[in-house]
């Protein structure tokens, strides 16, 4: 690296304020003729956004390493209302094989929007968040893991770290352990018979085994499951997402769910009364077509 | 804040894309000491653009007919097809003079992250343009970032059974007037991945 080694540092030059940092690129936007927001959540300043000037011309030097998704270690001038990215130097090249599958690339998208969700808060460090979007990134682009399973891992995570756990193996209430048969995500995950609340749905027990698997990192498990498992988790982990984050994600209803294994086998059960379709449909919109053509899960949210 | 209409006048060229609140006042006190025959022309020129422009039946470029200029002219090889995101991108394939089939844009590229998926694109027109038309090879030449590769990966994806078709992507690599030393790695790799026998 030709200005020094990883990490961050901070001089003080006078009037201008520069530091660097390793980031993850989690969005960018069009500025004015040639220039783009860059939002950026880093290692030690959390999320960041800055301008990146010239970056949309063909003879820019850095406008390829910060294109969303990439890991970048850049450097900053602190302005007055927006920073200005001055040097970048890539980390790891997370999108040049995300692009190349388009599954991936839908999964990758519901991270990056979730993580720039998460972090209302610009400058407020979120090492953990940083971590987990990384990790989840290249677990995407070594392309090894269903990029759906990387996805609900990364957000049943991602919610935990912000305090928004689902209860999977004791009761949300009181507390019982269990499993219990019920799941109701206003109430907060699994609820036992005694707290079972109208509205509430009744996953497969292996539905709530995978969710417990994909929370504790436990991929011999959740590697070891049917697609209609995992499609279903993924609609109970959409909706308790958007629950907590009282709005919908848009780049979820496009995350494509591809069978790559038995057909389907069961569904949700529900209990039928009043308010059970709220779960049931927020589930849905989180579901693309399940066909093994591949085509994109284009169903727009509930 | 100035009075009345003139305010109104900054304020929408303000919402004008790349015009900021010192460029619509400089362009608002331009247009007030402009002579009044060219204000009406540019009125009578945006009272047409308004109602007057379409988009090409087949292609989706803009075009003032039901077939735009490139989809009329007979001399253009039909059997080429190059899909393009935006209608400027035409324009800028026009100029390189190389390119003598037709054009196909999509309206955009797949980006999930500002809710646009393969439904909001033009991609079913294109599928049903290559299965009904004698087309030999589709180049996709949207534009070389994330969402542009990942438009071209769905574009292959969609595109790979049509029998006898052939699918091209424009190649990436080392702008002219460039020192190489300045290249990216993610542009230099691709330049070297891609690279030609002489």
């Amino acid at each position: 690296m030709a200005w020094g080694l990883r990490g961050s540092t901070a001089w003080d030059h006078g009037d201008v304020s520069l530091y660097r940092d390793t980031g993850v690129v989690l969005r960018v936007h069009k500025l004015g003729e040639a220039d783009r927001i860059i939002t950026l959540l880093t290692r030690r300043h959390g999320k960041v956004r800055a301008v990146a000037k010239g970056v949309r011309r063909t003879t820019s030097r850095f406008g390829a390493r910060l294109e969303p998704f990439g890991h970048v270690d850049a450097q900053f001038y602190t302005g007055r209302t927006l920073d200005v990215i001055t040097q970048v130097e890539t980390v790891d090249a997370f999108a040049l094989p995300i692009v190349g599958d388009y599954q991936r690339y839908t999964a990758a998208s519901a991270i990056t929007e979730t993580a720039d969700r998460l972090t209302a808060e610009e400058g407020e460090p979120a090492l953990k968040l940083y971590l987990l979007v990384t990790g989840a990134l290249r677990a995407l682009a070594e392309g090894q893991r269903d990029a759906s399973l990387v996805l609900d891992a990364f957000l049943l995570r991602a919610m935990a770290f912000a305090g928004w756990a689902p209860a999977i193996t004791e009761c949300a209430r009181c507390g019982e352990p269990g499993p219990h048969p019920a799941f109701n995500v206003q109430a907060g995950g699994s609820l036992c018979g005694r707290c079972r609340v109208p509205g509430s749905v009744h996953p497969a027990p292996e539905v709530v085994v995978l969710l417990a698997a994909l929370l504790h990192g436990d991929w011999t498990t959740a590697e070891d499951t049917t697609f209609a498992v995992r499609r279903d988790v993924s609609g109970l982990v959409a909706a308790h997402l958007q629950w907590h984050l009282e709005r919908q994600l848009r780049s979820l209803p496009f995350v494509e769910r591809r069978a790559r294994e038995a057909p389907i086998t069961g569904r949700l059960g529900s209990d039928g009364v009043s308010g059970d379709t709220e779960v049931a449909g927020a589930a849905q919109g989180t579901r693309g077509r399940d066909s093994s053509e591949g085509v994109a899960g284009t169903g727009q949210g509930a | 804040m100035y009075e009345g209409v003139v305010q109104d006048l900054i304020d929408e060229l303000g919402r004008l894309p790349g015009i900021g609140p010192k460029s619509a006042q400089r362009i608002a006190f331009h247009l007030l000491a402009t002579d009044p025959a060219d204000i009406a022309r540019l009125q009578e020129i945006l009272g047409k653009v308004r109602e007057g422009v379409r988009f090409c039946d087949i292609c989706g470029n803009v075009s003032e007919e039901e077939r735009c200029r490139i989809c009329r002219d007979a001399r253009r090889d039909p059997a080429l097809i190059c899909v393009v995101e935006e209608p400027k991108d035409v324009l800028a394939v026009e100029r390189t003079r190389e390119f003598r089939g037709r054009y196909h844009v999509l309206g955009g590229a797949l980006d999930p992250l500002s809710g646009v998926g393969p439904d909001q694109l033009r991609i079913k027109e294109l599928l049903a343009r290559i299965g009904g038309e004698e087309v030999s090879e589709v180049i996709i030449a949207t534009d070389p970032n994330t969402e542009g590769e990942a438009t071209a990966t769905y574009l292959v994806r969609m595109l790979r059974d049509f029998p006898g078709l052939t699918v091209t992507r424009l190649a990436s690599g080392l702008p002219m007037g460039g020192d190489l030393e300045f290249a990216d790695e993610l542009t230099l790799g691709r330049a070297l991945s891609g690279r030609r026998a002489l």
